[in-house]
């Protein structure tokens, strides 16, 4: 029995092992292409519809949504979605393909918008028959996002949204947008409100594709001209944006109210230290094997010690005796994980040595050239979301209390 | 047997922990410390051994010397959990005292089996000064590297050689040596007064604490000398391993922690080009960097801790993680420690360089970073 499963309720054991079952019955075919490392790299039409039939599934079998009330689509039962994720990640299942939806736009409107647009899109986010995407980012406005500038006009009973959003992941297969936009030019902040916008097919709207460093795609440029939209797609009151997107913000991060459901890396159970020590067996380096060069066993240990430590973290963040400051291991998460995943993509390419020349379409590639992509990938994990540095402005400021950087 | 969620860190274990940090918060403060051992700074002055003798009954009193040591041999059997949360608060504080040495050796001891174990862990409990003599000529950091030579004589063993770089050996009344004969390594209580020891003190870097080389001139003991006999030495010494490398990861933690807060703070007050240091991102962000090593090693501290109670196949792998962390830990935190101090951060009257010299050395003690990592891969990939 797992560590989570031991102090489950006889109500959440009774979910569990349904939710055991479920995913024993219903686990997809392996697929006979390859599935990029994350939904947001999805860029052909077969990995999607296989992805998309996958989430209505676990859908329809009561994995997802289970903590949303049952009027918008949901289980109504409250606290479950954590277990539905532990059963999921231990199951070996593929990842759902609307990962901003679920992780983000769902709860954003679950708090913020009027009933009747809460009773229409988050049925469909759930089931990911609709798929959503986030426009926050614009080329003028990154990690200094409050200063986005897509501007929304009133004209009569509609509003008229003009701008530019950038790295907007999904937008191509996305038929709704949560937005972040500027409605007045006299305050920084209170000149932000937020509304959903159509973007699929829309006149007014174009989408064009940017291409990642890996050569994928995923992530797209989103260009308004004169979208006319009516007021019913505001969420909150004009002004709030921003208290809105900190909603959004809060739940990108994995601090929200509302549990999003297991969107990451489809979970293989091994630890990243026992994938390169599998790894440092097979490969050689400079014609001895890996394993029994001194600088790769000194690398491989440091990855382990960090991974170890990472996870004792999250041990010791439930025991108050020992954190004296309850935010500070929560707050650290991000950086920490995201950047333990590229030191240990880094010590991949460092075993294979020349071999990591070799990509993902190379028959001698080691691993099918999966450490060259994930390495190059893990900078978009360190970038997005907060990068690591403003990361480090928070960790510096909210649980140091240093002076708030410019 | 399961792990326990909380490391073994419940109710009671946050109970001494608390009072130690009122104890040495107290008799150990960054005023007394100043007091005792920043009194004169010429490299060049003998060494000496200072600790605060005062305090040091009371420590006795509190109990402290008994906890490691299981309630059969008439301690208190505490978790090593509280030990460790005692090693991270004398850390934090640089304190100067014979509690360290005397948790080591009593981590050593307790792994022992006999009467003249039981003996000695009694007189260890009620307060006598003990100091582990196990590191070998050349200072290698394997366990078993004693270089001291032991001759059976009728009934008694005859002890001769060098053991060096001994932790708080000046104050130690009694010290648990490590000697080899044909048969193996052995362990023997050598009281300080014996004939034929020779305690030098070493002139060392880190005045919170004091280190000395021992040097054996045919020391004769009687048979209730052994504590551990030849051939058991060196299983009783890879057993205990786990636990000292935890004390001093647990040391470099506290010691890495006021670092960080000591330099957080100095970055708040200080001003230059108009805003305090904090704003400018190439002090904010190191100092966060600080609070992400040390948690970790944090973790692993209490993780090694709750290994070596409840899950002891897995001890050696949490404790070389551990020491591993904290030595690099260590390293890093007193680097910028100084750096983003400044000119101040420079001198003799900046509290700085008392926990930058004790970090510094315990970085090393028992083996650094790459050495643990090292010892770790034998485990991992054998
Ligand atoms: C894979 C991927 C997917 C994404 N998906 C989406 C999406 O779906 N929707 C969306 O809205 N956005 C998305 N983004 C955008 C992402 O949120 C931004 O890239 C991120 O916020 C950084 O903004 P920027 O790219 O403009 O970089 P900038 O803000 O220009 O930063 C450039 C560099 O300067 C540093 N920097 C900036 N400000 C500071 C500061 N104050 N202190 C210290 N350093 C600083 C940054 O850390 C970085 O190193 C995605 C990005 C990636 C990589």
């Amino acid at each position: 029995m797992s560590q989570a499963a031991k102090k489950d309720t006889p109500e959440q054991a009774e979910y569990r092992a349904y939710c055991r079952k479920w995913i024993e019955e219903n686990r997809p075919e392996e697929p006979d292409f390859r599935l990029p490392l994350q939904a947001i790299e999805v860029m052909d039409e077969g990995v999607k519809e296989y992805l998309q039939t996958w989430q209505k599934k676990a859908y329809d079998g009561g994995l997802i949504g289970v903590d949303y009330p049952t009027e918008y689509g949901g289980g109504g039962k409250s606290g479950m979605q954590t277990i539905a994720n532990q059963e999921l990640a231990a199951g070996d299942v593929p990842y759902f393909i609307n990962v901003i939806g679920l992780g983000m736009c769902a709860p954003t409107i679950f708090h913020h918008a009027s009933e009747e647009l809460k009773r229409r899109f988050i049925p469909q986010i759930l089931s990911g028959e609709m798929i959503w995407c986030q426009g926050f980012s614009e080329p003028g406005a990154g990690s200094d996002l409050a200063s986005c500038n897509t501007s929304v006009v009133k004209k009569g009973d509609k509003w008229i949204v003009n701008g530019h959003k950038v790295w907007t992941s999904l937008a191509h297969y996305a038929g709704w947008m949560i937005a972040l936009v500027r409605t007045s030019n006299h305050d920084k902040y209170k000149g932000l409100s937020f509304f959903v916008l159509p973007v699929q097919d829309t006149k007014g709207v174009t989408i064009r594709p940017l291409i990642k460093i890996t050569g994928e795609t995923g992530f797209n440029e989103v260009i308004f001209e004169d979208l006319e939209v009516p007021d019913s797609y505001r969420l909150d009151d004009v002004g709030k944006g921003w208290t809105v997107a900190m909603t959004t913000l809060t739940h990108e991060r994995g601090a929200g109210t509302l549990v999003g459901p297991n969107t990451g890396m489809s979970a293989r159970g091994a630890t990243r230290t026992q994938r390169l020590l599998e790894l440092a067996k097979k490969c050689r380096r400079n014609g001895k094997p890996a394993i029994d060069d001194p600088f790769i066993r000194d690398r491989i240990a440091l990855v382990a010690v960090w991974e170890e430590g990472l996870a004792q973290n999250q041990r010791r963040a439930k025991v108050p005796g020992l954190t004296d400051d309850p935010m500070r291991i929560p707050l650290q998460g991000k950086v920490s994980f995201t950047e333990l995943a590229q030191l240990a993509a880094t010590v991949a390419l460092e075993i294979e040595g020349q071999a990591s020349s070799l990509y993902i379409a190379d028959p001698m590639a080691p691993d099918s050239g999966t450490w060259p992509l994930t390495f190059l990938n893990s900078y978009g994990n360190t970038i997005a979301a907060g990068t690591s540095e403003v990361q480090r402005n928070i960790l510096g400021e909210r649980v140091l209390g240093m002076a708030k950087s410019k | 047997m399961a792990q326990p969620k909380d490391f073994g860190f419940g109710e009671d274990e946050k109970m001494v922990r608390d009072s130690a940090r009122k104890f040495i918060g107290e008799h150990g403060s960054i005023e007394k410390l100043r007091k005792l051992v920043g009194g004169d700074p010429d490299p060049e002055k003998s060494p000496e051994s200072l600790y605060d003798a005062p305090a040091w009954e009371q420590i006795v009193e509190l109990g402290w010397t008994a906890l490691a040591i299981p309630e059969e041999a008439g301690g208190v059997g505490m978790n090593m959990a509280t030990v460790a949360a005692l090693a991270e608060v004398v850390g934090g504080h640089a304190f100067p005292s014979p509690l360290i040495a005397s948790l080591l050796t009593t981590l050593v001891v307790r792994e022992a089996s006999g009467e003249n174990r039981n003996e000695l862990l009694g007189e260890i409990a009620e307060g006598k000064r003990v100091a582990l003599a196990v590191t070998g000529n050349e200072g290698a950091w394997d366990i078993d590297s004693a270089t001291i030579e032991v001759a059976a004589s009728g009934g008694s063993v005859v002890l001769s050689g060098f053991s060096r770089y001994v932790q708080d050996g000046g104050k130690a009344e009694l010290f648990l040596v490590a000697g080899r004969s044909a048969a193996g390594l052995g362990l023997y209580a050598v009281p300080a007064d014996a004939k034929g020891l020779k305690v030098t003190l070493d002139q060392i870097v880190d005045r919170t604490r004091d280190q000395a080389t021992l040097e054996l001139d045919g020391v004769e003991l009687p048979a209730s000398a052994v504590i551990a006999a030849p051939a058991d030495g060196t299983q009783v010494l890879e057993k205990a391993l786990p636990a000292l490398l935890t004390v001093v990861a647990a040391d470099m933690v506290g010691a890495s922690e006021w670092q960080l807060q000591t330099t957080t703070e100095y970055a708040k007050t200080r001003e230059q080009f108009n805003h305090p240091l904090g704003f400018f991102q190439a002090v904010k962000h190191p100092i966060v960097n600080m609070m992400l090593e040390i948690d970790k090693a944090k973790s692993l501290v209490y993780a090694a801790a709750s290994a070596i109670d409840n899950k002891p196949e897995n001890a050696e792998r949490f404790a070389r993680m551990a020491k591993a962390q904290a030595s690099d830990t260590a390293a890093f935190c007193s680097d910028r420690s100084v750096q983003l101090h400044g000119g101040i951060g420079f001198t003799w009257e900046c509290d700085v360089h008392f926990f930058f010299k004790r970090n510094k050395h315990n970085q090393f003690l028992f083996g650094d970073g790459a050495y643990q990592r090292s010892k770790l891969m034998k485990i991992l990939a054998g």
